[in-house]
């Protein structure tokens, strides 16, 4: 008759054990406000194909202060999202070498944020040059 | 005191005879099958100098306080992956940990996180090893090499696609470090699909095709979801989380190719 007992551990709340695990499930939890500004700007999309008047109707709706600390929150849940996986993001590239050296993550994480910096630049310019 | 400290540090006594040894509390995780049910801690007053491991720290209270202890080590440098365990949470080999590090603290000792505990802080480790046998860890060679063919020659950009996922020593503390092993242990865990990748991204072996079966399975490199943490607590700076992720891309391909590529012709 074997002795052996083997005693299991129980995973209750292991993201509240570890900083690391805390700071992933904050990660993947950014993503539900990130998947919430999209319905509302959806619904601002199907807004604007139905005429001005539904669109004014939802940029008024916008400008209420409960959105306005949503899109406050928003930004700051997209900030941290973009944060954590521009740090992750290298680990999910294939190999890539440029010449004899390979491509590091720091590389590849400053080149993002570059990406990152002339896009808005693009857009916010974009933006800028159809108001006026 | 000092000869207590075993035979390493007798040939330091010189040298140490003029500090004054500090004590330091061990929490150790106990476990002993044949009475007990659930597991409980135990403190132990250890002394210590600046160079003592948590492992000398454990083997001065099997041999001074408490002989029932178990718990695994060999080779004392960081090279057998046999003595890992969790120091204050954080999985790590004892051997390369330091009490002085956690002092005035004290010091809280587990077995390894996500494995069945036998003993004290011995986990059952069988699990690993079967996964281990199942991804055929060497190398097949593409066809029979006779001596006189002499070494199969790499570059060193071939050397490079696989060198740090060679330096895995088998210590598990990359499963202690992975929530998802955890939660389900059909999922392969990080550093068998490491040394699954060490052989299937290396030039010289011809066995890819059989183990992206592993790879492609809901159990392979689709259970990660990234959490990132096994190639923090690795000792050997094998990146585990950049193995599984490579190889997320390599099944997506396995599977669109599936449809391009004329049966028999698959790699
Ligand atoms: S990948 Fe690193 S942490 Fe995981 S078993 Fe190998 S050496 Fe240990
Ligand atoms: S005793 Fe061998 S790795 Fe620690």
């Amino acid at each position: 008759m074997t002795r052996r007992k083997p005693y299991v551990r129980s995973m209750d709340r292991w993201w509240l054990r570890n900083s690391f695990f805390t700071r992933y499930m904050i990660r993947e939890a950014t993503s539900v406000f990130l998947g919430l500004y999209t319905i509302v700007l959806l619904i601002g999309l199907v807004a604007l194909s139905l005429g001005e008047a539904s669109y004014e109707r939802w940029l008024a709706t916008m400008a209420h202060p409960a959105f306005i600390g949503f899109h406050i929150v928003v930004l700051a849940a997209a900030c941290y999202h973009t944060y954590t996986w521009f740090g992750v993001s290298p680990k999910a590239m294939p190999s890539v070498r440029i010449g004899n050296a390979p491509l590091t993550p720091a590389l590849i994480i400053r080149g993002q944020y570059l990406a990152l910096a002339i896009i808005t630049l693009v857009v916010l310019v974009a933006v800028a040059s159809g108001e006026t | 005191m000092l000869a207590a400290l075993g035979p390493n540090h007798r040939h330091r006594q010189d040298h140490t005879m003029t500090e004054r040894l500090k004590e330091i509390n061990i929490e150790v995780f106990r476990y002993l099958p044949e009475h007990d049910d659930e597991p409980h801690f135990e403190t132990y007053k250890v002394p210590f100098a600046d160079n003592t491991s948590v492992l000398e720290g454990l083997q001065y209270i099997k041999d001074h306080l408490d002989g029932s202890l178990a718990f695994r080590w060999s080779c004392r440098m960081a090279i057998c992956g046999s003595c890992g365990k969790m120091v204050n949470g954080a999985p790590q080999l004892s051997c390369r940990t330091f009490l002085r590090d956690y002092y005035p603290g004290k010091v809280r000792i587990e077995p390894l996180d996500h494995f069945p505990v036998e003993r004290d802080l011995i986990v059952d480790q069988s699990d690993f090893l079967r996964k281990l046998e199942g991804i055929k860890p060497y190398l097949h060679s593409v066809k029979p090499r006779a001596i006189a063919d002499g070494p199969h020659h790499q570059t060193p950009a071939e050397l490079a696609e696989y060198e740090q996922f060679s330096q895995c020593i088998n210590c598990l503390l990359c499963y202690a470090a992975c929530p998802q092993y955890g939660l389900d242990n059909e999922f392969t865990g990080p550093g068998v699909l490491a040394l699954l990748h060490r052989y299937n991204a290396d030039s010289r072996d011809a066995a890819k095709a059989e183990r992206m079966q592993v790879v492609n399975a809901e159990q392979g490199v689709w259970g990660c979801t990234l959490v990132g943490y096994c190639s923090e607590v690795c000792p050997k700076g094998v990146d585990p989380a950049l193995a599984v992720n490579r190889n997320k891309i390599c099944s997506t391909k396995d599977y669109f190719l599936r449809f391009l590529t004329p049966r028999g012709t698959r790699v």
